[in-house]
């Protein structure tokens, strides 16, 4: 058990293992998308009220749910490194930040991108939207807050603090929508009591869920192994690696 | 645990805590500011500002909808089921706008109570259903839940 933590703390070990995750998870992740974009976007019916832009549901809440757990994936990741001083988890923070910014940029266009045809504008400052703007401003301020410091391990410690303190935010944007009165409606799917969303239409939507959890995964792996290399880029093992990668080019 | 790692561990404990506490209290002090708009029945108890914009927000009265036949003019009722508000609006309505549906109109209220509309949007509620379900569900007199209409 404890081998494994402190196999967590190597950064050649992480590498590789992150290398050999994405092996397997990158193609079922691709595959996935594709049947639930396919699925989604074609094969099922269009909303009773809605038509056929309602569609927009399988990228946009998707991209929205998985931008609200990332936040939760690199708080927690500042957490550990500010009380046990993991730089592993230091990686893991900053690997977070533009991948959860990219994920909210997407719900809030989509949600754009439908608001107009649907309610008749393309933005309200409704208690969903607005929260959601903060979210997008709190993964940029992390990764403009870890650019303005010079020494990395100062800027792994404001980042944990500034990502800790954000996360008041996330439980905000997720019951703004019952707790205030806003334009943007409630949750369709429900943990109690029934969804309010035909099956035909949820099974999908629930795929393209997994699927950009998985997305997330790959993404965020990929960005620690970059982050590593680069961090890294004097010790031995990257220099095995580029001497490798050369005699293999 | 090692003694500074607990010490470590409580800080970040007590700083969510006290942000979350402080963001807390300033949502609940802004609670009526937050919210988007209006419900009649908070209009009819005199609740909200005549003469300064607001928004209000509920369901359009089933009937309610009268179109001018020179203008664009559309009169409507906005109800919560327990107070009405009337609104009055010139312009092009979305496409979702209709009896029975919800709506969030932002105008000013006139002296007679009537408000007067610059910008109406059609609020969506969550339930999505393929076309052939809600003919269905229309014809059997229940909602999606099961629930007497």
């Amino acid at each position: 058990m404890w081998s494994f933590f402190h196999k967590l703390g190597s950064p050649p070990w992480l590498f590789g293992i992150a290398g050999s995750i994405l092996r397997w998870l990158l193609p079922i992740t691709l595959v996935a998308l594709a049947v639930g974009l396919v699925w989604g976007l074609l094969f099922t019916h269009p909303d009773f009220r809605q038509g056929n832009s309602y569609r927009i549901i399988y990228i946009h809440v998707p991209a929205a749910v998985v931008a609200l757990a990332g936040y939760y994936v690199m708080a927690i990741a500042g957490a550990v490194s500010l009380v046990w001083k993991m730089k592993m988890a230091d990686v893991a923070m900053r690997a977070c930040a533009p991948i959860g910014a990219a994920l909210t940029f997407i719900a809030l266009v989509t949600g754009s991108i439908w608001g107009k045809p649907t309610w008749g504008t393309w933005w309200v400052w409704d208690a969903r939207i607005t929260s959601m703007l903060i979210l997008l401003f709190l993964y940029l301020g992390v990764v403009a807050l870890y650019e303005a410091y010079d020494n990395k391990e100062a800027a792994g410690k404001a980042c944990a603090v500034l990502s800790l303190v954000g996360t008041v935010n996330i439980p905000i944007i997720y019951k703004s929508v019952d707790w205030w009165y806003s334009l943007h409606q409630p949750a369709s799917i429900r943990f109690t009591g029934g969804s309010t969303i035909d099956a035909s239409m949820l099974y999908p939507l629930l795929l393209m869920i997994v699927a950009f959890y998985c997305l997330f995964t790959c993404c965020l792996l990929m960005n620690m192994r970059a982050e590593l290399v680069e961090r890294e880029a004097r010790t031995n093992w990257v220099r095995k690696l580029a001497r490798a990668g050369e005699a293999r080019a | 645990m090692h003694p500074v790692r607990r010490q470590r561990l409580l800080i970040v404990l007590l700083v969510v805590l006290f942000s979350s506490a402080a963001v807390g209290l300033v949502a609940y002090a802004l609670r009526g500011n937050i919210n988007l708009f209006f419900p009649p029945a908070e209009v009819a108890r005199g609740e909200a500002p005549v003469g300064t914009p607001i928004r209000v927000g509920g369901m359009v009265r089933e009937g309610s909808v009268q179109r001018s036949d020179d203008s664009l003019e559309v009169r409507f009722v906005i109800t919560d089921f327990e107070a009405d508000v009337p609104a009055v609006y010139e312009g092009i309505l979305p496409d979702l706008f209709g009896e029975g549906q919800g709506a969030v109109a932002s105008g000013v209220l006139n002296e007679q109570g009537v408000l007067v509309a610059s910008e109406v949007l059609a609020k969506h509620d969550e339930n999505y259903m393929p076309p052939e379900v809600s003919e269905a569900l229309e014809k059997s007199g229940f909602d999606h839940k099961g629930n007497a209409r």
